[in-house]
């Protein structure tokens, strides 16, 4: 604990070990994001396009086959990747907000208030996101747009919690009294300590929240609760093929393998960003 | 007019139990006291309701009158968080326990030293950045810019809280509260700490109120103590006259506890 300057020698290798994850992430998550971003100006074939002969092995002119449907596979998985990010990103985008407001709420708010608070996120955190997602689903019809939203509306209470802990935490340390004894403002403690002590756990979660998402996204589309065809998710795609897997297997693995890469990825990055956040972490992991 | 008036000050918790009650004493301008007594004894909650910063839910009740020169006088019991800010830093402030939680652990030392010295006199910049080194190399730390570019926890406990020493005096406040600032300290940083803290704020004139649950390290810093037990003073006086003769039972046993883990003491004072 106070024994530092042995940690010196220490943290050269340890942290170049996590800046290769990170770098490794990035370069995973960045190929899914290249084939997302491509899939906006140009895609092989139309994602409706049924021209083509039904279950294709790989080849050409349908690179990676086609579906029962003889639909073109890479131009689904395109896109799939497109709909994969687009919920995460919206999602934690939006789960983030709600839940990192309502946690320094929470947080800094007298005990009945925060009580309250804290009951209404136990109950919401119970109850399972599939549900959740059903009851969205009912009132807006299956959208991408119903996707994050019940994604999101689940993540922010996970998310808001967490906060709460945190900013609890944090205001309980001697710093922030410090800070107050040299006559520090309110608004002042919670931009210049608050936030930045909170920020690198949060910056972590909120990476791994994404690559829950992504997982959330595709069983969604599994039970058909997700964005609607021609609209190809990852999650659909696996429905799709779940029939065909022994004869055409290309289409269940393709997309599991992509649905993979893109969570290792964004696990590995919110690894790394661990230290990169987060100074004092350099010597002790 | 004395700088800091306290008169039966009683601080509750939330559930109402009582954790001070009737402390009672006053510190002129440039004067020390020590505040002795075991953990739980409320010494620290005194200190914090000084400052008016007890945590939330505890109340204090009585009056802690401040008067510190060229601020208006105030009572503390009662008084707006905005008043109170007003007087935090440059009438009072604090050195605590522990400099590792003492000082935010994800910002530069120079940059947390930066905000109190900066905010007090208006510094900006490079005037600011000398402002910081000048602080350090006050509270005799060497290397100075190092320091200012670390992290709390790249540098060791004494420089941590020297550092924290730093901040408090970067204010210029009349009266400086000590709460245990050497308990977590090896005992040669302890005896350096002390003899810089003795040095500075002398050379300052600052009032000092110095916590302690050891007599030794209180007898060192300041003449005249004040016995705390279970959240009531039993004892005031001359730190020589309650070594000596201690009246009330429990400065007695404090006292011979202190002779037994330090022999020291009697060289110090008989």
């Amino acid at each position: 604990m106070t024994a530092v300057t042995e940690a010196d020698a220490l943290r050269t290798p340890r942290r170049s070990r996590r800046s290769t994850t990170l770098a490794i992430g990035c370069v995973l998550v960045g190929m899914i994001v290249a084939v997302a971003v491509v899939s906006f100006f140009w895609v092989p074939y139309d994602p409706a396009d049924t021209s083509g002969d039904r279950l294709m092995p790989p080849g050409l002119p349908h690179l990676f086959g086609t579906d029962k449907l003889g639909r073109d596979l890479l131009t689904q998985l395109m896109i799939g990747a497109r709909i994969a990010l687009t919920v995460g990103v919206g999602s934690v985008a939006l789960g983030g907000l709600l839940g990192v407001a309502g946690g320094l709420a929470a947080g800094f708010a007298t005990r009945w208030l925060d009580d309250t608070i804290s009951a209404l996120l136990d109950i919401l955190i119970a109850f399972p996101t599939l549900l959740l997602a059903m009851l969205v689903v009912a009132v807006r019809q299956a959208s991408l747009g119903s996707a994050i939203l019940a994604i999101g509306l689940a993540m922010s209470a996970i998310v808001a919690r967490l906060t709460r802990v945190l900013v609890k935490r944090v205001l309980s340390q001697d710093f922030i009294t410090a800070s107050r004894t040299s006559g520090t403002s309110w608004p002042r403690v919670v931009t210049e300590h608050v936030l930045p002590n909170i920020w690198p756990t949060l910056l972590v979660n909120l990476a791994l929240q994404l690559g829950l998402a992504v997982l959330a996204e595709a069983s969604l589309s599994y039970l058909g609760l997700g964005p609607p065809p021609p609209n190809a998710s990852w999650g659909s795609m696996l429905q799709e093929a779940q029939a065909t897997v022994l004869t055409s297997p290309v289409g269940a693995i393709a997309p599991g393998v992509l649905l993979v890469v893109l969570v290792i990825g964004v696990n590995l990055i919110a690894d790394g960003l661990r230290d990169v956040a987060d100074p004092t972490r350099r010597r002790t992991r | 007019m004395s700088l800091l008036d306290v008169t039966g000050l009683g601080v509750r918790s939330g559930q109402g139990r009582e954790l001070v009650s009737d402390v009672s004493f006053t510190l002129e301008a440039g004067a020390r006291l020590g505040l002795i007594g075991e953990s739980g004894s409320g010494k620290s909650l005194t200190a914090l309701a000084i400052m008016g910063l007890l945590p939330t839910g505890m109340t204090a009740s009585g009056s802690v009158v401040l008067d510190a020169p060229g601020l208006p006088r105030t009572q503390i019991t009662g008084a707006t968080e905005r008043d109170l800010n007003g007087l935090r830093g440059r009438a009072v402030t604090v050195v605590f326990q522990e400099p590792l939680t003492a000082l935010d652990p994800l910002m530069r030392v120079g940059r947390q030293l930066a905000e109190p010295l900066g905010r007090r006199h208006g510094l900006r910049g490079a005037a600011l950045r000398r402002a910081v080194v000048a602080a350090l190399e006050e509270v005799r730390l060497t290397e100075p810019d190092r320091i200012a570019r670390a992290y709390p926890h790249e540098i060791s406990g004494g420089q941590r809280q020297r550092v924290a020493i730093a901040m408090a005096l970067a204010c210029e406040p009349a009266l400086l509260i000590a709460d245990e600032p050497t308990t977590a300290l090896d005992v040669t940083v302890q005896a350096e700490v002390l003899a810089l803290l003795d040095g500075l704020v002398s050379a300052r004139g600052m009032a000092l109120l110095f916590i302690s649950h050891d007599l030794a390290v209180i007898s060192r810093i300041t003449d005249h103590v004040l016995v705390l037990r279970d959240g009531r003073a039993v004892e005031a006086g001359a730190v020589r006259d309650i070594v000596n003769a201690p009246r009330h039972p429990y400065t007695r046993s404090l006292v011979d506890s202190a002779r037994e883990l330090d022999s020291p003491l009697d060289r110090i004072t008989l």
